[in-house]
């Protein structure tokens, strides 16, 4: 497609759909819908937060009643919303939620909306901030996830039909045009000229983080972390991955219509373990951070086969104390292996 | 006839609740009621002992709560024991017999009552844990022919914190069943046990090779009783506890049931002990 284009086809999707994407908005740049294409920003570093928020938004309805009960209605949103510019680390992100929500009991809110939304990604061609190691977790490309999938060529964009949403999106559209094999040469030569530019910043292999994690569960650094984090919730907030909620009953003033709500909460927050008699099953920070990192680099791995952590570093970026993902992998790897050189050691001299 | 959980997932939405009538409200305790509730005529609640349904007021929320009711005493009207403690719970006691709940489940995994079968079982139950554990009791006394001794060790704050009175007696009266109260604070008629549920193991004779026992009750209980447990060298496996935690949705989203790597609403809230020994989470 040539990048002159663009606009038109834009304009041309917001006679059927929502299209939202990353925009600039007060020197930060955020998903948000495109009021003009012109807006449209896609050589961008992360957004404030990821674009789960059009899929899991922060409150969504479930159900809709009257108060004394004569009326109860789910409320499903099914509005067709196409999502222009997604970093392959926020699709491997939507690839997650999609098996948490359909895992299990369908939700139907999710798969309604998911239906729904038609994801357009674009291949990142350099690395975007210093909180970001998305060499390192697998998903500085995608292979798959996406119903469109963009690369930047100069002066046209080489678009990856992966999916029938996907076609969907470009039928009727004359001004873009089938790849020749030269567009196909230089869709290679691109693509293998990025990988020099995204450096590894974890000092062992990602594989290894599962069983990482696992010896690490007793480790100080989560009282470490402990002592320092604010359990504000934020890294949770802007973690694309990130989906627990709380569900709450709200009323209107007049007292006729009410709507039961959820909301995303936080692992990070005191209240979220807490049971009803006032028992808190993670009390201690540092159970929360250990938690947290547990569920990213393990739990989720084993349940679901996929690694929690996409590696975005937005979670750090949005840290008021700055605790990073790569920091904590790393740190939690030289105390491993410390551990196991002292192990080593004593060995030899027992010897 | 349809179970209740194909009608919450043939719904609209997993999170809508099926409207249920209270039928009866029996006070227990102080704070503890006894609530029946009674399905839409076509629909029935199939639950194994150890589930917990979520049950919702419209305006307020909901709250996970264990079924009390046996399967085999459960026909179109169940039972919940609820104590009055927070917000959803509060406004369930200010309802009357007649007044609408919304229900969705049974939600969780139950105790694998099959796999009692021919065994002695030794029921542990600390304060409210009686709730969830008075299913399976009853569902056991039903079918008494399937199991060997049925040993019931039963802790309260006081006398008055007693659930289930009437039952207790029954129990107490029955030859085929050995009961063994204990309270912390008694009155002056009290004539069992006082202290805390683990004197009560001075009590019993338990013979490890063919008993499980199953143990609810409140978190501080579980490492207590499970250290009497090991004492009588009742196998890892033959343990079963039941975890309480704030699911929120109960079908394995929400994640405030998390302990450790599982969802207590869906791998639980029953557990082996082998199941969870290792999970620190699991007994913090």
């Amino acid at each position: 497609m040539p990048k002159a284009v663009l606009s038109d086809w834009i304009r041309r999707l917001q006679r059927s759909y929502r299209v939202v994407g990353p925009v600039e908005r007060y020197g930060s740049f955020v998903f948000d819908e495109l009021a003009d294409p012109q807006e449209l920003r896609l050589v961008y570093p992360p957004t404030v937060l990821p674009p789960k928020k059009y899929i899991v938004p922060p409150r969504e309805t479930l159900v809709n009643y009257r108060l004394d009960g004569t009326h109860i209605a789910a409320s499903i949103d099914t509005q067709p919303t196409v999502i222009l510019g997604l970093h392959t680390c926020d699709l491997h992100g939507i690839t997650l939620l999609d098996k948490i929500f359909n895992m299990g009991f369908d939700d139907q809110h999710y798969q309604a909306r998911r239906e729904n939304t038609y994801l357009v990604s674009i291949e990142c061609l350099e690395t975007c901030t210093d909180d970001s190691f998305c060499r390192d977790m697998g998903t500085a490309s995608a292979s798959r996830g996406f119903d469109l999938h963009f690369i930047d060529l100069d002066d046209v964009y080489a678009v990856n039909m992966a999916t029938r949403k996907g076609e969907k999106l470009l039928e009727g559209f004359h001004h873009a045009f089938d790849a020749l094999p030269s567009d196909m040469k230089r869709v290679n030569t691109r693509l293998s000229e990025k990988w020099q530019k995204f450096a590894y910043r974890l000092d062992f292999d990602i594989y290894m983080l599962p069983e990482l994690l696992e010896k690490s569960y007793d480790s100080d650094l989560w009282n470490e972390l402990g002592e320092i984090c604010l359990a504000c919730g934020m890294c949770t907030q802007v973690c694309p991955t990130c989906y627990c909620f709380d569900v709450k009953d709200e009323a209107d003033l007049a007292l006729e219509e009410g709507h039961r709500v959820r909301r995303w909460d936080s692992c990070q927050i005191h209240q979220f373990a807490m049971v009803a008699g006032g028992h808190n099953f993670r009390e201690e920070l540092a159970a929360r951070q250990r938690h947290r990192y547990m569920r990213k680099g393990k739990y989720q791995k084993d349940a679901i086969g996929m690694v929690g952590c996409t590696g975005c570093g937005r979670c750090a970026s949005s840290c008021l104390v700055h605790i990073a993902p790569i920091d904590v992998f790393n740190e939690l790897y030289a105390r491993e292996q410390a551990k196991q050189d002292a192990e080593l050691m004593a060995g030899e001299v027992a010897a | 006839m349809k179970r209740l959980i194909e009608e919450v997932q043939q719904s609209d939405s997993i999170y809508m609740p099926v409207p249920a009538r209270i039928t009866e409200i029996r006070q227990l305790t102080e704070l503890e009621s006894l609530f029946s509730i009674e399905l839409p005529h076509d629909v029935m609640l199939r639950h194994r002992p150890g589930q917990f349904v979520q049950v919702s007021l419209l305006g307020v929320g909901e709250a996970p709560i264990s079924i009390s009711s046996s399967p085999s005493r459960t026909n179109g009207i169940f039972e919940l024991c609820v104590r009055r403690v927070g917000d959803v719970t509060g406004a369930l006691h200010r309802l009357k017999a007649g007044d609408m709940v919304g229900i969705r489940g049974p939600f969780g995994r139950g105790f694998p009552v099959q796999q009692f079968r021919g065994k002695d079982i030794l029921f542990v139950a600390g304060g409210l844990g009686m709730a969830p554990l008075r299913s399976l009791i009853n569902e056991v006394l039903d079918e008494r022919g399937n199991y060997g001794r049925v040993l019931i060790l039963y802790g309260a704050r006081s006398p008055d914190d007693l659930l289930f009175r009437e039952e207790l007696a029954e129990w107490a009266n029955r030859d085929d069943v050995e009961l063994h109260l204990t309270v912390d604070c008694p009155d002056s008629r009290w004539e069992h046990c006082v202290g805390v549920i683990t004197t009560l193991f001075a009590e019993v004779e338990v013979f490890p090779r063919n008993t499980a026992a199953v143990v609810v009750g409140p978190p501080i209980m579980y490492k207590f009783v499970i250290r009497e447990l090991e004492k009588i060298n009742i196998p890892k496996g033959n343990i079963w506890l039941s975890f309480e935690r704030r699911m929120k949705c109960g079908v394995g989203k929400c994640g405030h049931c998390q302990l450790n790597h599982l969802y207590t609403c869906q791998s639980g809230p029953s557990f082996a002990y082998s199941e969870v020994e290792h999970l620190q989470e699991a007994f913090s």
